[in-house]
């Protein structure tokens, strides 16, 4: 598939005023308001244009599985620090951009925005605009890279994108620590304060992983300081990245809630886990939205329907009415015909 | 000055404000002319100089009833003309936001308001073993309102981000007075990442009255290498070579021969002025890590060319390394009556080649530039020395400058890694994106800011200005900001 193709169906759909669904591999169908409009498929925009490892920075086409970027990072000694959650085997590195989602090392290293250096997209009229570029640092006109880092597609087709990569880390050690959930808490806080390589952690049912990467010296002795039993773990990491492990089979809708670290437990009639650090809390189970939202807006942070049993009211938090107002008017400066993914993000944007 | 607009401005401002914090006479409003570019100046109309979040959402109130443009500034440090006011506008010194709101260690992270100096973060946060990790050169005076301005950087960036991956949440008003928040304590808010656009959008989209910074640990240790090169394409082959090794630097900067000299007689750094090139490799962690990683470093710099390595052996000798590097601006300021400062990004493996290519130009041009940069982020501060008093000097600099500027689009990369575009790059947006990407960059504008009072004239070109600028060019007059106020 051609750059021109896509910019075609996009010009066509646009006279038309007729909706398009954005679609990449499919693995994130589940995200967000309910996709409809006429499939728009770019998992066939595919390729990495330019890679240069001295440069860390990788340009891939949108419809580039995820799973091949990585490989070719790796073939080089170098990788995704976000750690994007791929859900499924075909997810694409546009989707991955336009979801916005950040695996186990987020809290540690950033997320996907972080890393996004440019994108070329194609806008409501059918024109491709660049913005940003390869290098690592750029303030000529607004970060506009960034604001498709998780717009779900609603501003536009992310046709291309420039990602910031890093070397993989020289030394990895994870280990286990059984403690309640505020004891956890307490310590991944305390640890987050101490200049220890911690790049991830994970509490569910009593069990803390703490994973620690960086430099053999580094890791050897964080590891003595941190205490616990070395665990083989990058098949749990993969697990909580991409949610096969089992507590997202647990029954009910899936909530993600984003806490300031320090925040109590929730205290929801729910099973949790909780990664990065405490700032992100799994909660499945069968409760009423409001009070899940309540909860988390009363901790000082916000919930996401991540996987709903019902997709209900929308997916995410509700905005205050002056950013609202402002998302609105960027949605119409790029999309002035709102063809793109509509409802993906917010009702009626 | 329309006299009956500035009375008529001062009246409205003085219903709620005290004599004190609103300026008019010239003697009291000509120290806010200019920022750090001291080639532009325009006298303020007024300065307003508000103490609380009330006073700024009923100035920007009255000023947008008023149809009066208004320019927000922090500690005016900026290089690139970002806060330089408006003759018909008022100047919005945020100078009284000072305090550091929280500070709270457990979660890492302090709720300042703008008007805090970026240095004063780090010290209110050592108590803690916290720091805020951008660090400008700048850091003793610019204020963390703009940093958040320009997404402003510094020598630890390269491991550690820019402004745009340490700060969580802005808040402030839009220009007609609207309170506005952005992001959180918590991460990842939904909904578009305004913070991102906020970040960097020099003063144009919102006015900013807090600010929640994310605290690192202090690293237990740092050790720096310098190392000397015989010329300076090797030297930036050297900075490729320490990353396609797998090392992140804590910092990777590098001086050339005209810097160190100059800085030399300024501080006494220690540096090797036999060498064409220094390079400035800091590694930090525990001191098991940056012992092993100061070997590798070490190993790296050598095959790559190093004639000399020194590795600082304690804290004293580590910031005297980089008292040099830190000074390079004022010291260059006293070799040289003027200096113009530019910072263009370009993808390192083109850093020899550039650098080349600049070093034809001081011949080209018969002006001296020596080199003093942010090389592991490619990101070039060649300092032009001329003298401001010789218009013809200043010519060939404005020739000179926009000759590199250029040279850094066409290898692929920008006109501003960090001090932004304010008025003086304004038109080498014009070369850098094409008019579709501008015309987005004025509809976010003008998403934020429909009636356009806030900062006009700054940082985005008008489509109307690039077709003049384009023609001016190809007539080959090439003086660029024909209607700015001359050096
Ligand atoms: C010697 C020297 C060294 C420097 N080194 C570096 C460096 O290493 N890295 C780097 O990135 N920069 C550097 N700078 C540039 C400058 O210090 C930074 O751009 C800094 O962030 C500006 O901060 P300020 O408080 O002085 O802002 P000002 O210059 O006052 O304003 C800068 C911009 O921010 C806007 N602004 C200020 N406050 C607010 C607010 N509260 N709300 C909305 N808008 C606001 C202004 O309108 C203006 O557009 C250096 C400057 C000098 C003079």
């Amino acid at each position: 598939m051609t750059l021109e193709a896509i910019r075609e169906r996009v010009r066509a759909a646009s006279e038309r005023r007729s909706p398009l669904r954005l679609r990449g591999g499919g693995s994130k169908d589940f995200y967000g308001g309910e996709p409809h409009g006429e499939m728009l498929d770019l998992s066939r925009y595919a390729g990495i244009a330019s890679y240069e490892p001295t440069e860390l920075v990788v340009t891939a086409r949108c419809g580039t599985p995820l799973a091949e970027l990585e490989s070719e990072l790796a073939a080089r000694g170098q990788y995704l620090p976000f750690e994007p959650p791929h859900f499924a085997p075909g997810a694409t590195v546009g989707g991955c951009v336009a979801a916005g989602l950040s695996g186990p090392g987020r809290a540690a290293v950033g997320a996907v925005r972080d890393y996004v250096l440019g994108v070329k997209v194609i806008d409501g009229g059918g024109r491709l605009l660049a913005f940003g570029g390869q290098v690592m640092k750029n303030v000529a006109g607004y970060d506009v890279s960034r604001l498709f880092a998780g717009s779900l597609g609603t501003l536009g087709v992310i046709a291309e994108v420039s990602l910031k990569v890093l070397p993989a880390p020289q030394a990895e050690m994870s280990l286990s620590l059984e403690m309640p959930l505020e004891r956890a808490l307490d310590a991944c806080n305390r640890w987050a304060a101490l200049p220890l390589p911690v790049s991830a952690s994970a509490w569910h049912d009593g069990e803390l992983v703490v994973r620690l990467r960086g430099s053999e010296a580094g890791v050897q002795s964080a590891a003595r300081k941190i205490g616990g039993a070395p665990r083989d773990a990058s098949a749990f990491w993969t697990s909580v990245r991409d949610q096969t492990h089992p507590f997202f089979a647990s029954p009910g809708s899936l909530w993600r809630a984003s806490l300031p670290p320090t925040a109590a437990p929730l205290g929801l009639p729910c099973t949790e886990l909780v990664e990065w650090g405490g700032a992100l809390r799994w909660v499945k189970g069968d409760v009423d939205s409001k009070l899940v939202r309540e909860a988390a807006r009363r901790s000082g942070g916000h919930a996401t329907l991540f996987r709903g049993v019902e997709r209900g009211d929308g997916a995410f938090a509700p905005l205050s009415p002056v950013v609202m107002r402002l998302h609105r008017a960027l949605k119409s400066a790029f999309d002035p015909h709102g063809i793109f993914n509509p409802g993906r993000l917010y009702p009626g944007l | 000055m329309d006299l009956a607009r500035q009375r008529e401005t001062v009246r409205r401002l003085r219903e709620f404000l005290p004599e004190r914090s609103v300026l008019w006479a010239e003697e009291d409003t000509r120290p806010y002319e200019c920022d750090g570019l001291t080639a532009y100046r325009a006298v303020p109309m007024v300065v307003a100089l508000p103490e609380s979040e009330e006073e700024v959402r009923r100035i920007l109130r009255t000023c947008s009833e008023g149809g009066v443009p208004v320019v927000p500034r922090g500690a005016g440090t900026g290089l690139s003309g970002g806060a330089l006011p408006l003759g018909n506008g008022v100047l919005l010194s945020m100078a009284k936001f000072m305090r550091i709101v929280r500070l709270d260690p457990r979660a890492r992270v302090a709720v300042v308001q703008p008007g805090v100096r970026n240095a004063a973060i780090s010290e209110a946060a050592a108590a803690f073993g916290l720091y805020y990790a951008p660090d400008p050169s700048s850091q003793i005076a610019c204020t963390i309102g703009g940093n958040v301005s320009e997404n402003s950087g510094g020598v630890h960036c390269l491991k550690y981000g820019l402004t745009v991956h340490n700060v969580l949440r802005v808040r402030g008003f839009t220009v007609d007075g609207e309170p506005l928040e952005i992001g959180a304590e918590s991460l990842d808010s939904p909904g578009y990442d305004l913070l991102a656009l906020a970040i960097g959008s020099e003063g144009m989209l919102m006015v900013v009255t807090e600010v929640t910074v994310r605290l690192l640990p202090k690293p237990d240790c740092a050790r720096v290498v310098l190392a000397s090169f015989d010329d300076v394409q090797t030297a930036g082959d050297a900075v490729a070579a320490v990353i396609s090794a797998g090392i992140i630097p804590a910092g990777l900067e590098m001086m050339d021969r005209a810097a160190t000299r100059a800085v030399e007689q300024f501080v006494g750094a220690g540096y090797d002025l036999e060498a064409a090139a220094l390079l400035l490799c800091e590694s930090d962690g525990t001191s098991a890590e940056v012992e092993h990683e100061v070997e590798r470093m070490e190993r790296v710099l050598r095959s790559a060319g190093a004639t000399r390595i020194a590795v600082s052996r304690d804290e004293a000798e580590r910031l005297r390394f980089w008292s040099g590097r830190k000074a390079a601006f004022p010291a260059v300021g006293r070799i040289s009556p003027d200096y113009y400062c530019m910072d263009g990004t370009i993808p390192r493996r083109r850093l020899g080649e550039v650098l080349r290519f600049i070093g034809e130009l001081e011949k080209k041009y018969g002006l001296r530039c020596p080199n003093v940069f942010h090389a592991g982020d490619g990101n070039l501060h060649p300092l032009i020395l001329f003298d401001a008093n010789d218009p013809e000097q200043l010519a060939r600099t404005e020739q000179f400058a926009a000759e590199v500027l250029e040279k850094c689009v066409e290898v692929g990369g920008t006109i501003t890694g960090e001090h932004g575009v304010g008025v003086e790059k304004i038109n080498q947006m014009c070369t850098q994106f094409r008019s579709q990407e501008l015309e987005a960059f004025l509809a976010v504008k003008a998403a934020f800011d429909p009636t356009g009072l806030l900062n006009p004239g700054k940082a985005v070109p008008t489509l109307a200005r690039c077709a003049e600028y384009g023609r001016m060019r190809v007539h080959g007059g090439a003086l660029p900001h024909p209607e700015l106020p001359r050096f």
